[in-house]
């Protein structure tokens, strides 16, 4: 740092044309949004900024905060899962043949190469009542009951007909699709600690007496901590602010945060309210990483995520 | 299968050889270490030392041969099933724990009674000299410091076996000394059987009561230390502990366990072979075996006298080693103590001087 600092025209070239990207298009959005969270409606399109409290007021409807509340354990239910998948995921990565990893990992940023919106579409495909899940358990029944059919049990075993399971239009499906587009998010950060890790300690603990599972929660575990907060903050932070996944996958009653402020910039036309409530999940957010940050801190030398 | 357990060695290699790809790094090795022995691996570095020590802890599998320990090929026993404990290269303390922490986690891992734990912990942090240090985290600690945290955590196991990959290297000389006597004491105190790698042949001289010396994988002699030194049976064994003069010779007739040969500058002798194999060679002299004069050649009788000019002497502090040329060009080294406090001056570069050797100094030693 204190080299680049001798060098101000190579410091300010590197860094203006990605400071003035930021400010431009993160920064300037974004307060346009805080101050149209203090706004009235006047007519269709304009807005007045009259600093009214009003829009934030209307953010602790007691509907708005169930649903507040949804999203947070839909979320929270979402990452837990990412993390219990991606986890093995990245152990079986960092363990596998040095020729096959760069063809693994490809395989877990593929999916990226893919539209968001495609790719949750195609969940549908698979889910629906006419999708690939049902057609191949619709198989499944078809020989079961060739099978018993000659015993004359076809039909107390496997029922009369095949009912297709409703995988989609509920908040399983919603949770599956977070799942799913969030993965990656989850493998890499996770991967990357994890490939770090000293081999030797592993071995040591096998030598000390441990076995496989025992090594999995003393030594790796809490040696992928980094990783897996890292992890955890990019599945949880997306997963709370979807609308596009519950929009397409979810029902009626899987309606999220997201979903809420979305129909507010869109069919309610109530941007002021809109703009107050992403700006109370971005609190939430932020008070989210304050916490983790401040229980880092607290642990010391080792919370250094 | 008659023998008593007594007498099974603690571990038996029978013709291993380990191959990574192309590279041999243990090669056709059979060996057999006995009960309670202090028993050292010496070698260059790369030429597989911790590759066997890996065998033994089970996590590297022969490429061909077998692996016993106490009788019981290793084959399918995984490294937590088996009563051996490795202090790693690397150290591998680990890094979330404190000291009493990776410690007591071999104790905790295992079926070791609760009450048990707390005491052995502190028995053996004390071993080790790290008192006071028990609630500390590995990166607090310095290099050494983190060595006896390893050694402590192999050592609380009471193993049947201790495997110690370089144990001492990061410590000082004053602190290695001290826990050579230490790890001594623990051995015929607690008697495991300890297997010790090292670079240092001081240290496996002086700890040690057998001796390995390998090269490029293969096992070169094994022997208790002062055998090794007074008695290696190959060039490279005498190279590699201490220091050694060679001659290369012509062997003129074997008579038994002597050798009558032909040495450029010491002429025709009769000198002892170092086994029974040794038909052709190379003799050696050891240093400090090598009578120096500086001034009128005055023979002992029966002594060899070789004519040398003095290029260095280095000074060592208990002894001197003076670096000699002789009359065909040929680089000698002798070693003398300074038993004298007061300096009598060193003879400067370039004087000449008369070496005296004992032909029954000389050993003819395989190439
Ligand atoms: N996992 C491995 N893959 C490939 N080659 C290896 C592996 N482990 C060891 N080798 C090779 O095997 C040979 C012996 O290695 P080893 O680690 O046993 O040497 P060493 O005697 O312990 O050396 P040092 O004194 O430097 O520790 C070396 O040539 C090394 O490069
Ligand atoms: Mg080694």
């Amino acid at each position: 740092m204190e080299s680049w600092r001798a060098q101000p025209a190579v410091f300010w070239a590197f860094v203006l044309p990605g400071a003035l990207w930021l400010l431009l298009f993160f920064i300037a959005p974004l307060a346009l949004i805080w101050l149209l969270a203090f706004g009235e409606r006047v007519g269709p399109v304009e807005i007045d900024i009259t600093w009214t409290l009003a829009n934030y007021a209307g953010v602790f409807d007691p509907v708005y905060i169930g649903l507040f509340g949804r999203s947070l354990w839909v979320a929270t239910v979402a990452t837990v899962l990412t993390l219990v998948i991606g986890l093995p995921v990245a152990l079986a990565i960092s363990f596998a043949p040095a020729r096959l990893k760069p063809l693994i990992l490809l395989l877990i940023i593929l999916p990226f190469w893919t539209n968001i919106l495609i790719r949750t579409y195609a969940m549908i495909a698979v889910l629906r009542s006419r999708g690939f899940v049902n057609f191949g358990l619709e198989y499944i029944w078809q020989l079961g009951t060739a099978v018993l059919a000659p015993f004359g049990l076809d039909e107390a075993v496997m029922g009369a007909r095949f009912v297709p399971l409703e995988l989609l239009y509920n908040n399983t499906a919603v949770i599956f699709g977070i799942v799913y587009v969030y993965l990656p998010f989850m493998v890499l950060p996770l991967y990357a600690t994890l490939d770090r890790l000293d081999r030797s300690l592993l071995e040591a603990s096998l030598d000390l007496g441990a076995g496989q599972v025992r090594t999995f929660f003393s030594i790796i575990v809490p040696l992928a901590r980094p990783g897996i907060v890292s992890g955890i903050i990019l599945v949880f932070i997306p997963a709370l602010g979807t609308f596009l996944i519950s929009d397409l996958l979810g029902g009626t009653d899987s309606l999220l945060i997201g979903n809420v402020i979305e129909r507010q910039f869109k069919a309610a036309n109530n941007w002021p309210l809109g703009a107050a409530m992403s700006f109370v999940l971005l609190y939430v957010t932020f008070a989210i990483l304050a916490i983790r940050a401040w229980v880092a801190g607290r642990e010391g030398g080792l919370g250094k995520a | 299968m008659t023998e008593t357990p007594a007498q099974t060695p603690i571990v038996t290699f029978e013709n291993v050889t380990k191959s990574f790809g192309r590279t041999k790094a243990v090669d056709g090795v059979s060996l057999a270490i006995p009960r309670n022995a202090f028993f050292a691996l010496l070698g260059p570095s790369g030429c597989g030392k911790t590759t066997l020590l890996r065998m033994l802890g089970g996590f590297e599998h022969p490429t061909s041969g077998r692996v016993l320990i106490d009788g019981e090929d290793m084959a399918d026993v995984p490294p937590n099933r088996r009563q051996v404990n490795m202090v790693f290269q690397s150290y591998a303390v680990f890094p979330h724990m404190t000291v009493a922490e990776n410690v007591a986690y071999g104790l905790k891992v295992t079926s070791v009674p609760r009450a048990e734990i707390g005491p052995r912990v502190e028995e053996a942090i004390a071993m080790v000299r790290l008192d006071g240090m028990a609630a500390r985290k590995p990166d607090q600690l310095s290099g050494g410091q983190r060595q006896r945290v390893a050694l402590a955590r192999a050592l609380v196991k009471r193993p049947k076996l201790l495997l110690l990959d370089e144990p001492l290297s990061a410590l000082d000389k004053k602190l290695r000394e001290e826990m050579q006597l230490e790890l001594v004491r623990l051995q015929t105190e607690v008697g495991i059987t300890f297997i010790i790698v090292t670079h240092d042949q001081e240290e496996a001289l002086g700890m040690a009561s057998d001796i390995a010396v390998m090269k490029e994988g293969r096992i070169l002699q094994i022997a208790p230390p002062r055998q090794l030194y007074e008695h290696p049976t190959r060039r490279f064994v005498a190279e590699f502990i201490g220091a050694s003069n060679s001659f290369e010779c012509e062997v003129l007739g074997i008579e038994g366990g002597m050798a009558r040969v032909r040495a450029p500058l010491l002429g025709e002798l009769k000198v002892e072979r170092a086994a029974a194999d040794v038909r052709a060679g190379t003799l050696i002299v050891r240093p400090e075996k090598m009578r120096m004069d500086f001034s009128s050649p005055d023979p002992d009788p029966g002594e060899v006298l070789v004519r040398a000019v003095i290029d260095q002497i280095a000074y060592f502090g208990d002894l001197s080693i003076v670096y000699l040329t002789a009359e065909d060009g040929r680089r000698l080294q002798c070693s003398r103590y300074n038993v004298n406090r007061i300096d009598k001056g060193d003879p400067p570069p370039g004087t000449p001087c008369t070496i005296g050797i004992h032909p029954e100094d000389l050993l003819l030693v395989g190439d």
